[in-house]
């Protein structure tokens, strides 16, 4: 598919995430494994690299690791360590223990839900290092002039998965991470934060022309802590290599970073620079063989995944072939975790369309809270609106209401003031605009659809937004009669 | 070699290493040119396997002791010159 | 000093007085301590003495026999610690500068251990700076000397371990053997020194040298206490991942037992490339086996001299990643610099000394990308046929037997010049290391100089029982003369 951005080229993309483990502990070491802690409150011997301390493997990591290769469709493999050795103030034994050619999970695949498949390469285990805080020079790297370490996060586990180049652009990127995302969270291996660093992504860019099958010279872009810096730096450094290449210079193969607040990419190092991490085998810790009875622990962990939620989803529906809008919907609702609302106000009889577009716009705007909705409650309000009892306006209000404060929903409409005016008063009131404005009424009798509206407005006024739009609506055409 | 050793050495000292670092590696040219046809490495004596620890919090060390033993401290945190760069 | 005193009357003795209150801890602490202070102007086996909390120690165990309570198997030894064991609240320095004052916030599981088996730790002993040597000499505090002629080195890595022993400052004393570390300090000093089989005793707490290969073990001026000391801290350890699982072994029982029946192969591989002072002690234990029921025989296992190469790869990989941590940041020396990478580099230049920089230049190299294959590859490929040429050796014999070392004790400076030269020292004790097999050293001879010769007993994995029968046997038939303690150094003048 040709990039818009880019025209004559395609950009290739392969994605490299760092998923922390939701364990309680951290992968070698019984301190605990928390966001936001006080710096250097969780460490100890082993996390601090403390002379003569040794690793032992956190059992839930690996379960956790074997749920998400599972997930993944990766074949689940005896698996070693080894040690990636390379000095940094952030790591306390200065390397890294990570797998390397001998990983836990390779070769398994993941499908948007556009329906491309980006096939996995790996997702193996490793520490997490600590954090790095540079001092004065306003914060920027190279102009600090000192360097605070906090070791909290050494030593959590990750587990790193590997994409192979099958996405195409920038949206499929972040469609691919949010996909990732909902795999992770379902598995329970990760809470799949993004902002809290839970989630962070690699990713390996290049181009070439458009209609060609041959990969073109990648750069691999560091620091993506958000979809939107995912979206911007792949666009960007799309744009940049075919800039390069058509002004005849060759893309060099680098490491680069992505500047959030210049949003532009720049160059971390060349290929000619790359380290030498002297992997080899860990010898603090042992052979990891994947058992059946791990194997049996850790699908049994697995969660109903994203893909088969989107299709039950889309199969209550009404089935196959939604609109793009439509499709859209969906994916909002699954990342909330509301299609169990919608699909229990289908079954109660709500028309799924209504119940996919109160879901995907009034909850979805509510935020994580949405999820905490009592099916019934939804059902029952979607109910209420679909017989004229409430309004639109009305209903987006009491949902509101339903989701901050909870309740019944006839209960909370009447506590708004959304009590349904009496039959005969309304009728007198709309007898009263007709009345009172004799000419506009002629108007629509004689066909001036756009005259409903004014009138509509003042029943509203005299009612004070306590009519149902339909039921005027219905009245007005019955007195044409 | 002395760079990614991390070991900030004088010219001296790095010229009687490269001569002491030959006579070993003469030494040991041995190894490099046994026959290891079909021979699997052995990183480990034992032939141990799946040693796992249960994911249970355990007590963490005091900060203040632990910071106490740094060369440098603030705020909580180890405090370390600029580091250049980000981790290779 | 008299030979009756309970100090020298071994562990099993002192233990049962300690235990029944015919005598107190505090006493033998105090004597002890005495004779670490009449000693070590001339031994230097300590890098530091911890008398104040041996004293402590010592308290506690008398009050726990006053309560009635059992203080534990060792209650009331005074035992000594090489310097590379973490001691919660004392001194942990490795002989390096990078240490020099660094305090561990935790005990090592051994430590623990000992602790808590009522032992009296009176003080760190010296060492070859992060373990790496044969003579002490690269200790960055000065060496400790040879109680048997304080001209000549007492060994090493261990050799204050060792030295301590042999003075009879303490009946036993604990170090930790890479390549022959507690094996060769114990035969220059005439003492017994235990190399467990790898995973028998946990590591959590030993400041690692090279972790594939690194095993503590302990001292004993006789079979029975160094066996004794053993069981003390052997056993499963959930903190050390290649700990083997199964309960500490229960040896001292069967140590009478004899040798009768027993297949004993003596490697004659060693015999041409030793002193031979060392070659005929070996043989000289295989014939006092032969007369005590054994059938020895000679066999050659060439792969052995796969080992010293192979060792000289893999050890100094290892330690190269080991020792990357002690770099300036959390704790131990700095040398400050304009950056994180400059301060890194002078904080590891001025920490270490010649022989440690040596070993993670060499180490580094091995582990490089191109170099790997050829050299890290390779010497794990020469592993497994050491391990291979000892499996089949074991399907024929039930111990082996070896010299410890390729000569006895050698004189300060002697081979300091040359690196290889110092290396060689470790040629018959590194095949156990690379397979992770059981070794003991047992005293058996003196040379014509008077120096303690030591031999070696081999054994398979988890062999250690049947490993100190025999060695129980060899120190019965041994010359009395040849071990220590030598209480008050016995010469400085050896020609
Ligand atoms: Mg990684
Ligand atoms: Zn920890």
């Amino acid at each position: 598919m040709p990039d818009r951005a880019t025209p004559g080229y395609e950009t290739v993309v392969g994605l490299e995430v760092h998923c922390e483990l939701s364990t309680r502990t951290k992968l070698f070491c019984g301190c605990a494994n928390e966001f936001g802690a006080e710096p250097n409150t969780n460490i100890c011997p082993v996390c601090l690299g403390l002379p003569g301390s040794l690793p032992v493997l956190n059992e839930k990591a690996v379960e956790f690791a074997m749920r998400i290769g599972e997930a993944l469709h990766c074949e689940i493999l005896p698996s070693i360590f080894h040690r990636k050795n390379y000095f940094y103030p952030d790591m306390p034994k200065d390397y890294q223990v990570s797998q390397y050619d001998e990983p836990i999970n390779v070769g398994g695949h993941l499908e948007l839900p556009d329906g491309t498949v980006v096939g996995i390469v790996r997702a193996h285990m490793e520490e997490d290092t600590g954090k790095t805080t540079h001092v004065g020079g306003g914060g920027r790297i190279h102009e600090a002039e000192q360097s605070l370490v906090d070791y909290n996060r050494a030593g959590v586990p990750l587990v790193e998965i590997v994409s192979a180049p099958d996405i195409r652009s920038a949206e499929q990127a972040r469609a691919y991470v949010s996909e990732l995302r909902g795999i992770l969270v379902a598995t329970r291996a990760s809470d799949g934060r993004m902002e809290e660093g839970s989630l962070r992504v690699d990713a390996n860019i290049s181009v070439r022309p458009a209609g060609s099958s041959d990969y073109g010279t990648r750069c691999e872009v560091k620091n993506l802590n958000s979809l939107r810096s995912l979206g911007r730096a792949i666009d960007y450094e799309a744009r940049r290599q075919v800039e390069l290449l058509e002004s005849g210079e060759a893309v060099r193969q680098e490491t680069r970073h992505w500047d959030e607040s210049a949003s532009v990419t720049h160059m971390l190092r060349s290929k000619e620079e790359a380290y030498d991490y002297r992997y080899f085998p860990e010898p603090d810790l042992v052979p990891l063989v994947p058992e059946n009875e791990l194997r049996r622990r850790a699908s049994a962990g697995i969660g109903v995944l994203p893909a088969e939620r989107r299709s039950h989803l889309v199969s209550v529906l009404g089935g196959r072939d939604h609109a793009a809008p439509v499709m859209d919907q969906v994916q909002t609702v699954l990342e909330l975790s509301l299609d169990g609302l919608v699909a229990s106000a289908v079954h109660a009889g709500a028309d799924p369309k209504h119940a996919l577009n109160r879901a995907a716009n009034e909850l979805a705007a509510q935020g994580e809270k949405a999820a905490t909705l009592a099916p019934e409650s939804f059902a029952a309000l979607l109910s209420l609106e679909a017989s004229g009892a409430l309004s639109a306006t009305q209903a987006k209000a009491v949902l509101a209401e339903l989701v901050s404060s909870g309740g019944e929903p006839s209960v909370v409409a009447r506590k708004l003031g959304f009590e349904q005016l009496a039959d005969d008063e309304l009728s007198s009131v709309i007898d009263a605009v007709i009345a009172g404005h004799p000419e506009e009424w002629e108007r629509y009798a004689d066909g001036d659809k756009k005259v409903a509206g004014f009138l509509m407005g003042e029943v509203m006024k005299a009612t004070r937004g306590r009519a149902n739009g339909k039921v005027v609506a219905q009245a007005f055409t019955a007195r044409l009669g | 070699m002395a760079r990614l050793a991390r070991l900030d050495l004088t010219d001296d000292e790095l010229a009687a290493l490269k001569d002491e670092l030959s006579d070993l590696l003469d030494h040991v040219d041995r190894i490099r040119r046994l026959e290891t046809h079909d021979v699997p490495p052995t990183a480990h004596p034992l032939p141990l396997t799946n040693v796992f620890r249960p994911d249970e919090v355990a007590e963490s060390l005091e900060r203040d002791e632990v910071l106490a033993a740094a060369p440098a401290s603030e705020n909580g945190r180890f405090l370390v010159p600029p580091v250049l760069g980000e981790a290779p | 000093m008299s030979a009756s005193s309970l100090l020298d009357r071994g562990v099993a003795a002192i233990a049962s007085a300690i235990r029944t209150g015919e005598a107190r801890a505090a006493d033998l602490v105090e004597e002890a301590l005495a004779r670490v202070d009449a000693g070590e102007r001339e031994l230097h086996c300590f890098q530091t003495v911890t008398a104040d909390e041996a004293r402590r120690a010592a308290e506690a165990v008398d009050a726990a026999v006053g309560r009635g309570e059992d203080p534990g198997p060792l209650a009331g030894v005074p035992i000594a610690l090489k310097d590379n064991m973490c001691t919660r609240g004392t001194v942990t320095t490795c002989s390096s500068k990078i240490l020099e004052n660094w305090i561990p916030p935790y005990d090592g599981t051994v430590v623990a251990r000992l602790r808590s088996a009522g032992a009296l730790i009176v003080g760190k002993t010296n060492l070859d700076e992060f373990a790496m040597g044969s003579s002490t000499e690269n200790s960055a505090f000065g060496p400790t000397r040879n109680p048997w002629d304080t001209s000549r080195v007492p060994g090493g890595s261990s050799g204050g371990s060792s030295a301590a022993v042999a003075a009879g400052y303490v009946p036993v004393s604990f170090g930790s053997d890479t390549g022959g570390s507690i094996r060769q300090p114990a035969s220059l000093c005439g003492v017994v020194g235990i190399k467990p089989t790898y995973g028998r005793v946990s590591r959590y707490g030993l400041i690692a040298f090279a972790s594939s290969l690194d095993q503590i073990g302990s001292f004993g001026v006789t079979v029975a206490d160094a066996t004794t000391a053993f069981e003390a801290i052997a056993g499963h350890d959930p903190h050390d991942s290649t700990s083997i699982n199964l309960p500490a072994p229960s040896l001292a029982a069967t140590l009478g037992e004899g040798v009768d029946g027993l297949r004993v192969g003596l490697i004659e591989d060693f015999l041409d490339q030793v002193a031979p002072a060392c070659a005929a002690a070996s043989s000289a234990a295989a014939e006092a086996l032969e007369s005590s029921g054994a059938k020895c025989e000679s066999v050659s296992i060439p792969e052995m001299l796969l080992g010293l190469p192979a060792y000289y790869i893999i050890a100094p990989a290892e330690a190269s990643s080991n020792l990357a941590r002690y770099d300036g940041v959390r704790y131990g020396l700095r040398v400050d610099g304009p950056d994180a990478e400059a301060m890194n580099g002078r904080t590891r230049a001025a920490g270490f000394g010649p022989e440690v920089r040596r070993r993670i230049m060499i180490g580094t190299y091995a582990l490089s990308a191109g170099y790997y294959d050829a050299y890290y590859g390779q010497a794990q490929k020469a592993r497994t046929l050491t391990i291979r040429a000892f499996d089949s050796a074991y399907e024929r014999f039930d111990v082996l037997l070896a010299p410890t070392t390729p000569s006895p004790a050698f004189k300060f400076g002697e081979k300091t010049k040359n690196p290889i030269d110092m290396y060689l020292s470790d040629l018959c004790t590194i095949p156990s290391n690379l397979s992770g097999h059981p070794a003991v050293s047992v005293p058996f001879a003196l040379d014509e100089n008077g120096l303690p010769v030591g031999v070696q007993v081999l054994a398979p994995a988890l062999g250690e029982s049947v490993m100190l029968r025999v060695a129980a046997v060899l120190e019965a038939a041994a010359p009395g003369d040849c071990r220590g303690p030598v209480l008050g150094p016995r010469s400085s003048t050896h020609a």
